[in-house]
């Protein structure tokens, strides 16, 4: 399985008896862009919580990278640690802190209490802190707290700190969720671009937005893979439109 | 000139100058009225209060890192304090114990042993409790600077401990803050038992003289304690606002606001907590090792679950999260309690019925609790805020 970053081996989870998660298995590719749709109790966000940690699967397992690191028994900081990054439907920035503080807390740099007790910024932090500012158009803001930023402008500083992890893979949960016609476009060009550098798996419950990152499409139902393929062939398939779309 | 980190720090962070500084004038000013070294305006009974009152502030200062900044509400600080102010008084009364058996054995016919030492040592101290052996946990109260060392290690360990338990099983919010409710009523229930080795109920007592230092008089001895308290004091408020300032400082805030994102972002939450938890019991012990020698006596209802509770809303009176908070919550809360209370306050007379103090501090300071907490939720410390608007980021 050369290639693949992530591979998901029929991992099964129940809670309190409710199969959750019903051998489940997933493969993606290093530089991938993936969506996940399902409805609403597919396990889209438990799918999401055992690859980074959250939950523990009953069985199965979760294999990482080339070195082929299991992931299953390792803690969420490890697998950040690991190159795994995750970001949540609503943002969430640590709003008593500055645009920049933030920033620093994410970068890609020893995480031990001693080592942040002792740190300073170097030359090359400071410059991927104003890098990635730049870039999510916050190097205005460097100073504000940010809690004091708008909606969107939280939803940026947040994909700024994902940006400034640097990960491997990227997990985003409803990216477009409560957004106007002209951010979704926008979310889904900034989807893309990151694509190129980085997997990324978006789950999304809108279908045009879906459409618009042109990527291949996993369909989840009731703990497991239904469909797998374009857009326009998962739609095709009978099951999927029984259980999904004919709602 | 090159500056040098501690320069830049103190410049980037000037309330930690002026703090220094009222902290200075203050003991100038009581050293200057002190009737040791003074004119003797200020009695020695007051230079104690003073002196625990510092203390107060220290533990405080320590309670406004875990719970202000790490978001950890613990309820059981007072048990590490009260832990520090113990192994402080072993050496203490061990010391002082054994000084007063030499003496009375001068004059002895034949010289004593060192097992008749011992044993007479023993007696007086245990004799309260029915024993005269020496329970293992004194094995080293006759050498002072494993006492002191002690004072780090036994109040560290058992926050180590206890944290690990607590925060690996990820208990949080108002669980964990009654697990160390009941961490400090184990404890001092433990105490309470007449064979815990530290004399039951009775307390270790005596704890203002100072072995060997009898000619000294109290009124000299509570200026030493009351510098020492205020170095102390000094020296805690510098490294906590160092920690706070640091990035583990940006770290521990983003724990408090939001722990699960912290650990997305690669932090192990519960390393973080367990170090900032038992640096802070640290500190709360090492308050305590200066608090007791200037009350005199302590007993396990010092580590009783109401203490932690008390500190706990200096902190929230103060205002949580600025140091300077939880110094002045502290400081105005226990001296105005210890006014109150001590009698001195004059009785108001409303007629019907006669407003004694003594016995309605409690309301008055539950009642001030629950303003603050409707009305101002930061505290005494918010109103400098508004003050200095402006000025901070």
């Amino acid at each position: 399985m050369s290639g693949a970053l992530l591979e998901v081996n029929a991992i099964s989870v129940s809670f309190d008896g409710f199969k959750a998660i019903n051998n489940l298995s997933f493969n993606i590719n290093c530089g991938e862009l993936r969506a996940i749709i399902g409805p609403n109790g597919a396990g889209k966000t438990t799918f999401m919580d055992i690859i980074t940690g959250k939950t523990r699967p009953d069985s199965g397992d979760v294999i990482w990278g080339n070195k082929n690191i299991s992931l299953i028994q390792k803690s969420e900081s490890e697998i950040a640690n690991l190159g795994i990054g995750r970001k949540f439907q609503k943002p969430t920035v640590f709003e008593h802190q500055s645009v920049m503080e933030n920033l620093i807390m994410a970068l890609k740099n020893k995480r031990s209490p001693w080592s942040v007790l002792f740190y300073k910024p170097n030359a090359s932090d400071n410059n991927k802190v104003i890098s990635v500012a730049s870039g999510i158009g916050l190097f205005d803001y460097l100073d504000k707290l940010a809690g004091e930023l708008s909606h969107g402008q939280k939803q940026w500083l947040e994909i700024g700190m994902l940006l400034a992890q640097e990960p491997q893979l990227l997990l985003v949960d409803e990216p477009a969720a409560g957004m106007t016609f002209e951010e979704r476009k926008h979310t889904a060009f900034l989807l893309k671009k990151l694509a190129k550098s980085r997997a990324v798996i978006v789950v999304e419950h809108d279908m045009e937005f879906i459409r618009s990152l042109n990527c291949k499409v996993t369909v989840l139902h009731e703990g497991s893979v239904l469909a797998e393929g374009t857009l326009d062939h998962v739609i095709k398939n009978q099951t999927v439109i029984d259980v999904y779309l004919g709602r | 000139m090159m500056k040098s980190p501690l320069m830049k720090f103190l410049n980037r962070n000037p309330s930690v100058l002026i703090f220094l500084l009222i902290l200075s004038v203050f003991t100038i000013l009581i050293t200057i009225g002190s009737e040791a070294f003074g004119f003797g305006f200020i009695s020695t009974s007051l230079v104690k209060i003073l002196g625990k009152t510092l203390c107060f502030c220290l533990v405080a200062i320590s309670m406004d890192l875990v719970w202000g900044y790490c978001g950890i509400l613990s309820l059981g600080h007072f048990a590490f304090f009260g832990l520090g102010g113990y192994m402080i008084g072993m050496w203490l009364m061990y010391e002082r114990t054994r000084l007063i058996v030499l003496e009375a054995g001068k004059n002895a016919e034949l010289p004593m042993t060192v097992q008749e030492i011992q044993n007479s040592i023993g007696s007086q101290i245990f004799g309260v409790v029915g024993g005269s052996e020496f329970p293992i946990i004194w094995t080293f109260s006759n050498f002072l600077w494993v006492q002191l060392l002690l004072i780090v290690f036994i109040p560290g360990l058992l926050a180590l401990i206890f944290g690990w338990l607590a925060f690996r099983s990820r208990v949080t919010g108002v669980y964990l803050s009654i697990l160390t409710q009941a961490m400090t009523l184990a404890l001092a229930l433990y105490l309470f038992q007449n064979d815990s080795g530290l004399r039951g109920n009775n307390g270790l007592s005596g704890l203002q003289n100072l072995p060997g230092l009898e000619d000294i008089s109290q009124s000299v001895i509570s200026m030493w304690f009351f510098w020492g308290s205020a170095l102390a004091l000094g020296l805690g408020y510098l490294f906590v606002k160092l920690i706070v300032e640091s990035k583990l400082g940006n770290v521990i805030r983003g724990i408090r606001d939001n722990e699960q994102r912290m650990r997305f972002l690669g932090y192990n939450v519960e390393i973080y907590k367990l170090f900032i938890f038992t640096f802070t019991a640290i500190i709360a012990a090492i308050a305590g090792a200066l608090y007791y020698p200037q009350a005199g006596i302590i007993n396990p209802a010092e580590l009783a679950p109401i203490a932690s509770i008390y500190l706990a809303v200096w902190v929230a009176i103060g205002g949580r999260g600025r140091i300077y908070g939880a110094v002045i919550g502290a400081g105005v809360v226990s001296l105005l309690s210890s006014w109150l209370t001590g009698g001195q306050a004059p009785n108001i007379s409303l007629g019907f019925i006669e407003l004694k103090w003594v016995d309605w501090w409690l309301v008055l300071l539950g009642i001030s609790f629950v303003l603050v907490t409707l009305y101002a939720p930061k505290g005494i410390g918010g109103l400098f805020d508004k003050l200095t608007k402006g000025a901070r980021k």
